[in-house]
């Protein structure tokens, strides 16, 4: 592994309206939370990181790969990122069935063949017995879990997750900290992560970026920055 | 066969084979028009919205008259295709089949379109966050989603051609064998003494195949989102 670079390199600015976004953040192995109250710009953020939306300028670097850089005219599109992005809402693929789903990105990445084996995610995440089933009949939980064996089988760089726990009750989102630590821990994959919860940040961040009306307010440890 | 005089039988195939071509010939337009106004921005956009639809709105008959003058054996593109294919479009079949896909077409354009505006296009974000280009993340998520759309369409199209009398005659005029078909038939059959029976046999094979084109859209549909269920 490229251990040496740091997994990401973000910096950007960007407006919209009246909002401005002015960002600069470098991130590394681990689990980097992206902390703030809603409106500080954190999904703008995951959105320059996977492509769908351009800066005005700004620079974003993956395990060294350039994916933006707009004084270099260089903007990658979306497809060719290798970013795993899991939505709030899952946004699971309604006419394909779980297991079409979760082979989607890895039908798309095939020739390169670092996406982890099947069977390993699909029981780290305990979602072996969901495979024939739509994703209109899952639940909440399970539509997280589904969604996250689908990012992970694409073979990504760095996963982004966009408070993927927001719709769930507490039991479940519990679980589901629990199976993205395993990720982090088993799959060695960097991982964004946007959230508003403290005790998200808490248990699963290696490091927190604080967030608040599209600035950084402080980079550190979870501790030092939830206690501050 | 069945009480159906051999004219009758002729309107009656004429007929759909009219309403065949023109829906299938028109229904990969009308994908790429919809798609275009759904999701893309252009000048003129508003207008070219407009022209599409104008003939759901316009008299059937000022459509079949532009057509005459478009493509009618004088008509600027009639001349060119006649010149350069061979082709011909006036007094035809092919030329009812082009009028009946010209005002089948807004309906069709309508129903597509609606259903690419209710795609979730965060759906199609994560297709291509998972690797997929612009044309695979069309025909692998936002094509099958629409697909309750376009099947909608297309039987709406179909009935719509089937029924249709005032751009087919004024076109292509009311040949039996050739441009004659169902509704037209009626209309001449209604226009001699005695031909009462015969027009009242066609208007019921009318309802019937309408009636049918709306069933088999139903169940179509129905079976569509059961696979689908686009609305969890």
């Amino acid at each position: 592994m490229t251990s040496m670079l740091p997994s990401i390199t973000f910096r950007a600015r960007q407006r919209r309206g009246d909002f401005v976004l002015d960002v600069a953040f470098e991130g590394g192995p681990g689990l980097t939370a992206l902390f703030g109250p809603s409106g500080a710009g954190k999904t703008a953020i995951l959105n320059i990181i996977a492509g769908t939306q351009r800066p005005d300028a700004g620079l974003v670097v993956v395990c060294g790969r350039i994916l933006t850089d707009t004084d270099a005219g260089i903007y990658l599109p979306p497809h060719k990122r290798r970013v795993g992005l899991v939505f709030q809402d899952a946004q699971l693929f309604p006419h394909l069935t779980v297991e079409q789903n979760i082979k989607f990105g890895r039908w798309f990445t095939r020739a390169d063949n670092t996406a982890p084996p099947l069977d390993l995610v699909t029981s780290v995440l305990g979602i072996g017995h969901l495979l024939k089933r739509r994703p209109a009949t899952l639940s909440g939980g399970e539509k997280q879990r589904v969604a996250l064996a689908r990012a992970l089988l694409s073979a990504p760089r760095i996963l982004l997750m966009d408070e993927p726990l927001s719709g769930l009750d507490d039991a479940r989102r519990i679980e589901i900290m629990g199976l993205i630590e395993r990720v982090r821990d088993e799959f060695k994959i960097p991982i964004i992560y946007v959230t508003h919860t403290r005790d998200e940040v808490r248990r699963l961040a290696t490091r927190v970026v604080r967030l608040n009306a599209g600035r950084v307010e402080a980079i550190g440890k979870a501790g030092d920055l939830l206690d501050s | 066969m069945l009480g159906f005089s051999p004219d009758e039988w002729t309107a009656i195939f004429l007929s759909l084979r009219v309403a065949t071509v023109a829906t299938l010939v028109a229904l990969p337009f009308a994908i790429l028009a919809a798609y275009a106004l759904a999701r893309w921005r252009f000048p003129g956009k508003i207008l070219l919205d407009g022209a599409l639809h104008l003939p759901l709105v316009m008299p059937p008959v000022v459509t079949g008259y532009l057509l005459l003058l478009t493509f009618g054996k004088q008509g600027p593109a009639g001349k060119l295709l006649n010149d350069l294919f061979g082709f011909s479009f006036s007094f035809r079949w092919t030329g009812a089949a082009l009028a009946c896909g010209v005002m089948g077409f807004p309906l069709m354009l309508r129903a597509i379109r609606l259903s690419f505006d209710m795609i979730d296009r965060r759906l199609e974000a994560a297709a291509g966050t998972l690797g997929a280009s612009p044309g695979w993340r069309f025909l692998l998520v936002t094509l099958p989603l629409a697909l309750p759309g376009i099947v909608v369409g297309a039987i709406l199209c179909f009935a719509k051609a089937l029924g249709e009398f005032g751009a087919t005659i004024t076109f292509v005029s009311n040949i039996p064998g050739e441009t004659q078909t169902i509704p037209s038939a009626i209309y001449s059959y209604i226009q001699v003494p005695g031909g009462d029976a015969q027009a009242l046999r066609l208007t019921c094979v009318s309802i019937v195949i309408a009636m049918a084109a709306l069933i088999v859209s139903e169940i179509l549909n129905r079976r569509i989102h059961r696979k689908i269920a686009v609305f969890e």
